[in-house]
């Protein structure tokens, strides 16, 4: 169990990734994000709880939905804004906009456009740190669309047969994009996969940001001390639409989305920690006060920002040393 | 000097650099204790053990996306196809995750990975073991692309290979693995981009590619008896690709052939061709000649294979041809 300050960090951290996306769609409407947008509303407890576990030097691989994986893994709200804006100080210097970003500093090895690679490139990872002897750990996260891609089937194998320090966490928010995962899957469930590879593997509801930490504690032990791999499964559901500016229709009902917007991670949270007497009102109002000037100040920065020089649009194609 | 095989020269190379550095490590199919099909790693796995000489399951599109992951994070993969063509089952990795990545990451990553296949047609090998594709990867933005043609070339470029922080596809012709050659003793590096002058010459420029290298040189020794004197390119690297070499050569030959064994269309004899003319229109004396293989995918039966690699004959009639012209 998480310790008090602990706590109150998730919140935050919870809040960090909501307001910068909330504040990221409307810049989208606003014409100041210039290619797509896919928000993580929603699904914030899973990147959260994932990444309290994790060490700067633990490296994350991330997918198209990846601002919250950044955001919970060190990349500053002002960074993750002005790379969508398109902006030299972005933390890809604009090269990368939202489906790359990259801090490998803080361990953010990059978001990406392409669903699967972030799975064996985090088996690599893992790989690196068993042949130097670390006890870092690999972190992929993806949706339940990477689930039949054949990525996954490749990526667990490996990371089975040389026990790899690598957790896999899909975050099956029923949809790959508009596809519902119960039409495109023969098998329904994720958490009960890793038996075919022989690895660990199991379910949570990824709505709940402590059953999250709770799962990954464990799996972070296991593959700092060498015992392998785990697939942690975290249930949740995207509450905005696959990407923004995209209309949300045809797919799925109102009511659907209404039913899990009553589940959602950080109002539950938030009851819990009044209910359990974790915090107390005014400690989160807060906190949330805080949140929201870090956010304003993450678009005001990332607005007033130079854009890159268009003299430099070669630069690192190869390796500049 | 001593002589070895031009596998063994890469495989010291290759040795020398494990030595030195523990984070190099080695994957591919049946290249741990068994040393590789092509004999790439025999004896290593003795010295460096099953994690640095990693034996895989037939998994290409796993264990490229996983040696990208890997080079991303502080280790040097060295991927061995033994086929060039098994790779296309990877090709995504490569393309989208692998060229890029420096790039996407604005140079805060290195993609230190060193992908090695046998290339080429012969031997019957057929379709699915034939190809050689590296023009396909010097187009595209983010690889070096070297194609060593002599023993002595190979164990420089490959130990400059190792040391790149550039993804490089090492592309070894299979009719030369087992050529003999000098090739010295002790650690030293080949620069990318520097082309060989195989054989000088002045009445015609032949840049030549892997296999086609020696085949080009007995040719033009041959002719030399007729009082042609031919010079033969080897760029040794495809990406980069030493222009400057043959536009010298072409000033002073006026006459130009691109001898290599992959297909014509948007090639690489294309691209040198299309150089020459932006740069050195001036100095030719005659129209550019490709020399290449048929644009087919390679047959199994010996004359129908026969029948689509440039041979020797067919070197000489062209260069004959040129000089006419």
């Amino acid at each position: 169990m998480a310790q008090s300050e602990q706590l109150l960090s998730l919140y935050k951290q919870m809040l960090i990734i909501r307001y910068t996306e909330e504040q990221l769609a409307r810049s989208h409407q606003m014409g100041l994000i210039h290619g797509a947008c896919h928000t993580y509303v929603g699904e914030e407890a899973i990147a959260t709880g994932v990444c309290a576990h994790l060490r700067p030097d633990d490296a994350v691989f991330s997918t198209h939905r990846g601002h919250g994986h950044a955001l919970a893994k060190g990349v500053s709200p002002r960074e993750v804004v002005a790379e969508l804006f398109g902006r030299a100080t972005g933390c890809s210097q604009g090269r990368g906009g939202s489906m790359h970003l990259f801090k490998p500093e803080v361990g953010m090895m990059g978001t990406s456009g392409i669903v699967g690679p972030c799975i064996l490139q985090a088996a690599g990872a893992g790989y690196s740190f068993k042949l130097l002897k670390t006890d870092q750990v690999g972190v992929a996260f993806f949706g339940d669309g990477a689930v039949n891609n054949g990525a996954f089937h490749e990526g667990l194998n490996l990371a089975s047969i040389w026990k790899l320090p690598t957790l896999f966490i899909c975050e099956n928010n029923l949809y790959a994009t508009e596809v519902p995962f119960s039409y495109s899957s023969g098998n329904p469930h994720v958490g009960n996969r890793g038996p075919a590879y022989g690895i660990e593997s199991l379910t949570v509801d990824g709505n709940d940001v402590l059953a999250v930490y709770e799962a990954a504690e464990e799996a972070v032990q296991r593959a700092r001390g060498g015992e392998g791999p785990t697939l942690i499964e975290c249930r949740t559901y995207r509450t905005r639409a696959h990407a923004e500016g995209m209309r949300d229709a045809g797919y799925r009902t109102q009511e659907e989305v209404e039913e899990w917007k009553e589940r959602d991670p950080i109002t539950r949270y938030n009851e819990w920690l009044l209910e359990n007497e974790e915090a107390g009102t005014e400690t989160l109002a807060a906190i949330e006060a805080e949140v929201k000037e870090m956010v304003a100040d993450a678009e005001e920065f990332g607005r007033n920002s130079p854009w890159p020089e268009p003299e430099t649009v070669s630069e690192h194609v190869f390796n500049q040393r | 000097m001593r002589e070895l095989t031009y596998v063994e020269a890469t495989l010291e190379a290759l040795d020398s650099a494990m030595a030195r550095d523990p984070s190099i490590f080695v994957v591919g199919e049946g290249i741990g204790e068994r040393g590789g099909n092509f004999n790439t790693t025999v004896g290593l796995y003795e010295k460096y053990g099953p994690e640095r000489l990693c034996d895989t399951p037939i998994s290409e599109r796993g264990f490229v996306g996983m040696c990208a992951g890997a080079a991303m994070t502080g280790t040097r993969p060295v991927v061995d196809f033994m086929f060039l063509d098994f790779i296309l089952d990877a090709f995504g990795e490569l393309v989208n995750q692998i060229a890029k990545m420096q790039y996407m990451s604005s140079g805060r990553l290195k993609m230190p990975i060193l992908l090695r296949g046998a290339i080429g047609i012969g031997h019957s090998a057929a379709t699915h073991h034939s190809g050689s594709y590296y023009p396909i990867f010097a187009h595209l933005p983010g690889f070096r692309v070297v194609v060593p043609a002599i023993p002595s070339d190979a164990k420089g470029l490959f130990a400059t290979a190792l040391q790149s922080d550039d993804p490089v596809l090492f592309l070894e012709h299979k009719s030369l693995l087992f050529n003999r050659g000098d090739v010295p003793e002790g650690d030293y590096t080949i620069p990318f981009g520097q082309a060989r002058i195989a054989r000088e010459g002045s009445d015609c420029t032949l840049v030549a590619i892997g296999s086609m290298v020696d085949k080009s040189v007995s040719v033009c020794d041959k002719l030399a008896e007729d009082g042609i004197s031919a010079e033969v390119i080897d760029p040794r690297t495809i990406a980069p690709l030493d222009m400057a070499t043959v536009l010298e050569s072409v000033n002073k030959t006026g006459r130009l052939i691109i001898v290599d064994e992959t297909f014509q269309p948007c090639g690489v004899g294309a691209e040198i061709a299309a150089q020459v003319i932006d740069q050195g229109f001036d100095d030719l004396d005659a129209p550019i000649r490709r020399l290449n293989g048929a644009h087919v995918p390679t047959p199994y039966s010996p004359p129908l294979e026969l029948a689509i690699v440039p041979e020797s004959d067919d070197i000489e009639q062209c260069v004959r041809d040129l000089l006419a012209e």
